[in-house]
């Protein structure tokens, strides 16, 4: 055993794995919370004083009247469709700009990796582009919410020094074999490339899904917002949501508490249904290789 | 036909030029499939980076909405004059910004070091591996989520107050106190992204060479003087670039954080460089002064980052960029 991997005394041991047992203890429980809460009834919730850690007996009332109520079900179809429309073009949009800016001496892609570089330093100012996206008549459009955040030059740069490593003979080897520019690219390059676009796609998607000052910006309509914003108005916000009493046959309405943390956890839930995938991809120094370059 | 042809390529291309210098015309036709790929991407950039840029040039004039903003009328330097004239609005933004950005220098950024040392330090693997997995989560939290946790957890009726107050104690006010709130989106911050800010250091510390280990250890030095003799040095490089990028992004602070909770903690405590461009030029109507201060901004958080990058230079780091 080497001299630095040697275990160290135990109360060093113990006092390290109290430290990051409460670190996981602080990030775990409050998803804990929310989610019990969610689930719980009336009485159960009323007697902890607002909020349970482990609910008994569950419920799901709190969903289904959430789901009844229509304004988060609106929100989290439009919130799916912003995000899974938003980043298939930012994925498209940036390989494919990533890729023109790969190739070091072609024509104009020094001035164009300039133009994107630049774009790192400074941010274009809210009122200048609020007027911009006026101007092109993308306000109180879902287009607001996807097209002047299409292009991250952050993730275009990591892209293309993604494509800058793949091996050069491999490429000419495929151009020598009569492949056409466009077949290098759809059937080399990018096959390679998968788990780069895997990650940048999945960091486009958190960036899309979790958005809410776009909407607050340039949807006037609440009826257009997607769920982060709605998620503000009860749960930051505490406005009172309605219930639909048809939708309950007569029963009580869940608590207000439990219905609050229900849309919580759906918005919660996309997150960390793709978390293991992010995970398994940004471990592999993507980001540092990105800084590096 | 032939002799024609022949004559064309001759035009084309003179002979007494260095045949391995491609013409314009010919590099273009080499690579227009490339500069065909980047349009969609290069056109979205031009029109939400850059065209903004130009529309800066509202901060110089009188910007009324239903005349457009080439027939607004020109009014030079005076929408400047919030700034000039140090409008206490103006100001309680600009403080609000430096002292946030001061607490988040001092109390955020030495966090994640901290943590990434002490992640290093385990022996397990695996045990690294959960560690890490459960504390970059947060990261992906939206805003909006993070503050209704916080709401929820920490806030006068939240799960912490309850619990003190079926135990009997007293409960605290801490959401919602103007007093308590820059300590509040300090804690969130560090809630939310320290242990995704562990990364770079964890890869800087991953490339150390162990043998080095092996021979302070030899020399008989202790475990902190290992610390303080090779694993700091080993992160300094990442230390410098990311305070670089830090001081460099001062004036920016947390916008959709603190949006957020502006309403419970009023405009004094909370309002910050960002949020005063939103309330007075989106929400008001005051376009041009708005574009002022954020074009004042934009220019000063340039130079910023730009100068932090020379002084790692001057200071023999490789800083962001090199030359």
């Amino acid at each position: 055993m080497s001299a630095y991997s040697r275990t160290p005394a135990p109360p060093v041991r113990a006092a390290k794995g109290l430290v990051l047992l409460l670190c996981c203890a602080v990030v775990v429980l409050p998803f804990v919370a929310v989610v019990a809460t969610s689930l719980a009834g009336q009485r159960q919730i009323n007697a902890a004083g607002g909020y349970v850690l482990w609910p008994s007996p569950v419920t799901f009332d709190a969903y289904r009247a959430v789901f009844a109520g229509g304004v988060v079900t609106r929100a989290l179809v439009i919130s799916l469709l912003v995000t899974t429309v938003g980043t298939l073009l930012s994925l498209t949009c940036s390989a494919l700009l990533a890729y023109a800016l790969s190739r070091p001496g072609s024509l104009g892609s020094r001035p164009l990796l300039m133009l994107v570089l630049f774009t790192l330093l400074f941010s274009p100012g809210i009122i200048p582009l609020y007027l911009v996206v006026r101007q092109i008549g993308l306000l109180d459009s879902h287009w607001s919410l996807i097209l002047p955040v299409l292009i991250n030059g952050f993730n275009v740069i990591v892209i293309r020094s993604f494509f800058l490593d793949l091996p050069r003979d491999l490429l000419d080897s495929a151009r020598m074999d009569g492949a056409g520019e466009t077949q290098v690219l759809w059937r080399v390059v990018l096959p390679l490339s998968k788990a780069v676009l895997a990650v940048v796609g999945l960091f486009y998607a958190v960036s899309y899904w979790n958005s809410f000052f776009s909407a607050q910006l340039y949807l006037n309509d609440a009826a257009d917002w997607p769920l982060q914003q709605v998620l503000r108005t009860f749960v930051v916000d505490n406005s009172t949501m309605g219930v639909d009493n048809t939708a309950l046959a007569g029963e009580l309405p869940p608590p207000q508490q439990a219905m609050q943390m229900a849309v919580l956890v759906i918005s919660l839930v996309p997150i960390l249904l793709i978390y293991p995938f992010l995970q398994r991809h940004f471990a592999k120094g993507v980001l540092v290789g990105a800084v590096k370059g | 036909m032939a002799l024609l042809e022949a004559d064309r390529v001759a035009a084309e291309k003179p002979p007494r030029r260095d045949p391995a210098t491609p013409t314009w015309r010919e590099r273009f036709r080499r690579d227009r499939f490339l500069l065909l790929l980047a349009v969609p991407g290069m056109t979205v950039v031009l029109l939400f980076q850059y065209v903004p840029l130009l529309g800066n040039v509202i901060a110089f004039k009188d910007y009324q909405p239903y005349i457009g903003i080439a027939d607004s009328p020109w009014v030079g330097w005076s929408n400047f004059g919030v700034i000039l004239n140090l409008d206490p609005a103006f100001l309680t933004a600009l403080a609000n910004t430096l002292i946030i950005s001061f607490l988040q220098v001092v109390f955020v950024f030495p966090v994640p070091i901290a943590l990434a040392l002490l992640l290093n330090s385990l022996v397990s693997e695996r045990l690294k591996r959960l560690v890490q997995s459960v504390l970059y989560l947060p990261h992906f939290m939206s805003w909006v989520i993070v503050v209704a946790l916080f709401q929820h957890m920490l806030g006068n009726g939240g799960l912490v107050n309850a619990w003190l107050r079926s135990k009997g104690m007293e409960g605290f006010s801490l959401i919602g106190d103007p007093e308590l709130f820059k300590a509040v989106i300090t804690s969130q911050v560090i809630w939310k992204d320290t242990g995704w800010g562990t990364i770079l250091f964890l890869a800087a510390l991953s490339r150390v060479d162990l043998s080095l280990y092996e021979a302070a250890a030899v020399d008989g030095a202790s475990r902190l003087r290992q610390l303080w003799h090779i694993t700091l040095p080993s992160i300094r490089g990442v230390i410098v670039l990311l305070l670089i990028l830090k001081l460099g992004d001062s004036l920016t602070v947390g916008f959709e954080q603190i949006l957020l909770q502006q309403r419970a903690v009023g405009v004094d405590a909370s309002e910050v460089l960002d949020t005063y461009v939103y309330n007075n030029g989106v929400i008001n109507g005051d376009w041009g002064s708005s574009a002022a201060v954020g074009l004042v901004k934009g220019v000063i958080g340039v130079a910023l980052v730009l100068g932090a990058n020379k002084v790692a230079h001057i200071f023999g780091e490789r800083g962001v960029y090199s030359r």
